[in-house]
């Protein structure tokens, strides 16, 4: 690979937030097509094979979950950060569950973006203070009955780093907090949206069916 | 009643108040304007005859169609003069019934949606007076004459009574949004079948039965002919009633939220052309205006159950508007607001205003957890930092308000900051 850059895809369905991102991301990114609905998306994806697709949670006939779900299994290496304005808990969950590696709000800097944008082309997945917030509240130890011990539950050290970035820490800034290396941070991250796409909890069940997900 | 524009737009910050005094702020959607509120409610639920100059047949405290009560409203009189003038003219004649029944057909019931009349005893007097006159009238016009046809007329007079009525209570039901059910459409149908038994009966005993049987065929056969000659006419008419109905709603949809759209965002978009060359405040225009719309986007329907969260966001809705800073809240788990909430939430805004104030960033990250024992607040920012062993003892903001406050409470407050590491104040209460 000559260009070190991770290849990407833009979603959405306002062209002035297009140009907007494009400024913004700059020369950090490779840009190699946009979409501005639901079937350009689908067939873009599906031709270009990018690193990462910035994707719209909201556009209309489906939004970013109709893209998500018609591609799946055919752009295997393709990873999705999902991009809202909303921060209603059910489109986050909802798109998280749908197989996106994260979730930023669309007033993130160009510079974060960018870094959000290297991180889930590397496979880790990005959790921005209100999504972590979402899931502390999915998975709080409640009444919900644990089906599953190792999907429905969030481990101690699961729950510290979360809380971290809930509270506005950076990764590096939690792996300082904690003790901890900063590819455990991400270990750590990556386990929880694995469970987050996995669990059955009731939380994340009634989120999803609330918006016919399942 | 128009929304309000955000809960705190142009709204000079305002000292904490006891939480105890706040209803449940989440489903107040008037939270500026309670007396005011409070007065319209009594007044709507006062029948209000002043206000209701219009001729309404009244829906309660009605004895019959509500036309003596209505009009008893209308003209300022008692009920009971009317009813009794009704009863007269009924008697003397049979005027009164003509006039009722003009009355029930051509004027409207009122609209007291969820109200219902009482229904009963004095119900059933008042319609054999109104069948006792009706009689009286057929017989003065020699319509009726000798007892033998007393009872087919009475008969039909009943179910056309019967049918008035019916149709009288599913125009309430249908203002309640509640269906008419099967009771009613029996009732209309059994109301119609007495009628038409009636009017046999009258034709039988006036020996005019073989004849009308005739006439009646010939009816059927002509008004068969013209409903299926206007078929098309008339669903073509349905369809465009249908059609404009919905037409409407969709429009007094689009109305309600281009009010809102004017209300609030178009004001803050003029506002922010005139401030466009101070990015500070277009970014505080824009962040107040956003609250205010995803609030009224994603506003749970319901209305929130705990106060904490609420409590929480409005105090940093109100920090953000004071000191032109962004101010990212998270809450996992929410309470109920106490006092000992009250003085956490007080304590968090005193925390936020201290960091708008000294950090010298405009942007802060407010995390908070209700545990089973406790609360928990978190105020961070990514500013200059202090070291917090050298900070002056006259500088009274955190120790008094923070740190005093939440020792009073039975919690605690701690301080973590380094110069150019920014400050995280975290606040712990008790929780039970």
């Amino acid at each position: 690979m000559t260009d070190p850059r991770p290849r990407v895809v833009l979603v959405d369905d306002h062209r002035l937030f297009r140009s907007g991102v494009r400024a913004e991301l700059g020369d950090a990114v490779d840009l190699v097509g946009e979409a501005e609905t639901v079937a350009e998306a689908i067939a873009l994806v599906r031709s270009t094979q990018p690193d990462v697709v910035l994707l719209d949670v909201h556009m209309p006939d489906g939004g970013g979950i109709a893209v998500l779900t018609a591609v799946a299994g055919d752009a295997p290496s393709t990873r999705f950060l999902a991009l809202s304005v909303s921060d209603a808990a059910e489109d986050v969950i909802g798109v998280i569950r749908a197989g996106a590696r994260g979730y930023v709000t669309k007033s993130i800097s160009g510079a974060e973006l960018a870094d959000a944008v290297r991180r889930v082309a590397e496979g880790d997945a990005v959790f921005s203070p209100k999504l972590a917030g979402f899931v502390l509240d999915a998975f709080a130890v409640g009444d919900a009955p644990v089906v599953d011990e190792e999907l429905d539950l969030l481990t101690a050290r699961e729950g510290e780093v979360l809380r971290l970035i809930a509270r506005g820490y950076a990764y590096k800034e939690v792996a300082k907090e904690l003790f901890i290396s900063g590819k455990t941070v991400e270990t750590h991250v990556s386990s929880v949206l694995r469970k987050l796409q996995l669990s059955n909890r009731r939380e994340l069940t009634r989120w999803a069916t609330a918006r016919r997900l399942i | 009643m128009l929304p309000q524009p955000a809960a705190g737009i142009g709204d000079a910050p305002r000292p904490v108040p006891d939480p105890g005094l706040r209803g449940a702020p989440g489903s107040d959607p008037e939270p500026l304007a309670v007396p005011a509120c409070d007065a319209v409610v009594v007044t709507a639920a006062l029948p209000a005859p002043a206000l209701h100059r219009r001729f309404y047949r009244a829906t309660q405290g009605r004895a019959l169609g509500g036309v003596a009560t209505g009009l008893a409203e209308h003209l300022g009189l008692s009920p009971v003069v009317l009813r009794i003038a009704f009863a007269a003219l009924t008697l003397a004649g049979g005027a009164g019934v003509v006039m009722y029944a003009a009355f029930w057909v051509f004027v409207p019931q009122r609209d007291d949606a969820g109200r219902e009349g009482s229904e009963g005893r004095g119900q059933m007097v008042a319609l054999g007076v109104l069948a006792a006159g009706g009689l009286l009238l057929l017989n003065s016009l020699g319509i009726v004459s000798g007892s033998s046809s007393l009872v087919p007329v009475a008969l039909a007079l009943a179910g056309l009574a019967m049918v008035w009525r019916q149709a009288d209570a599913s125009q309430r039901s249908r203002w309640r949004a509640s269906a008419t059910g099967p009771r009613g459409l029996t009732r209309t149908l059994a109301g119609a079948l007495l009628l038409a038994a009636g009017l046999a009966g009258f034709l039988a005993t006036r020996g005019q039965l073989g004849a009308a049987r005739q006439g009646l065929v010939s009816t059927i056969v002509v008004v068969a002919g013209l409903a299926v000659l206007t078929a098309p006419f008339w669903l073509r008419m349905t369809a465009d009633l249908r059609d404009e109905r919905r037409e409407r709603i969709r429009s007094q949809e689009r109305a309600e939220v281009a009010a809102h759209l004017h209300d609030s965002v178009l004001q803050t978009l003029a506002l922010i052309q005139k401030a466009a060359d101070d990015p500070r405040e277009v970014a505080r225009l824009a962040r107040g205006q956003e609250r205010e719309l995803r609030g009224w986007l994603y506003r749970p329907a319901g209305g929130s159950g705990g106060q904490f969260a609420a409590e929480l966001e409005r105090v940093a809705a109100e920090v953000e508007e004071a000191h032109r800073v962004a101010i990212d809240v998270v809450v996992v788990g929410d309470c109920a607001a106490d006092a000992k909430v009250g003085a956490l939430v007080a304590a968090a805004r005193e925390a936020m205003v201290n960091a708008a104030k000294h950090s010298g960033v405009a942007q802060m990250q407010v995390y908070a957890e209700v545990e089973p024992t406790r609360l928990l607040v978190f105020v961070r920012d990514r500013g200059a930092g202090f070291d917090p062993a050298l900070v002056p003892a006259d500088r009274l903001g955190l120790a008094q308000s923070v740190f005093g406050r939440m020792e009073r409470n039975g919690g605690s407050a701690e301080v973590r900051s380094a110069p150019g590491e920014g400050t995280e104040v975290r606040l712990e209460a008790p929780h039970d």
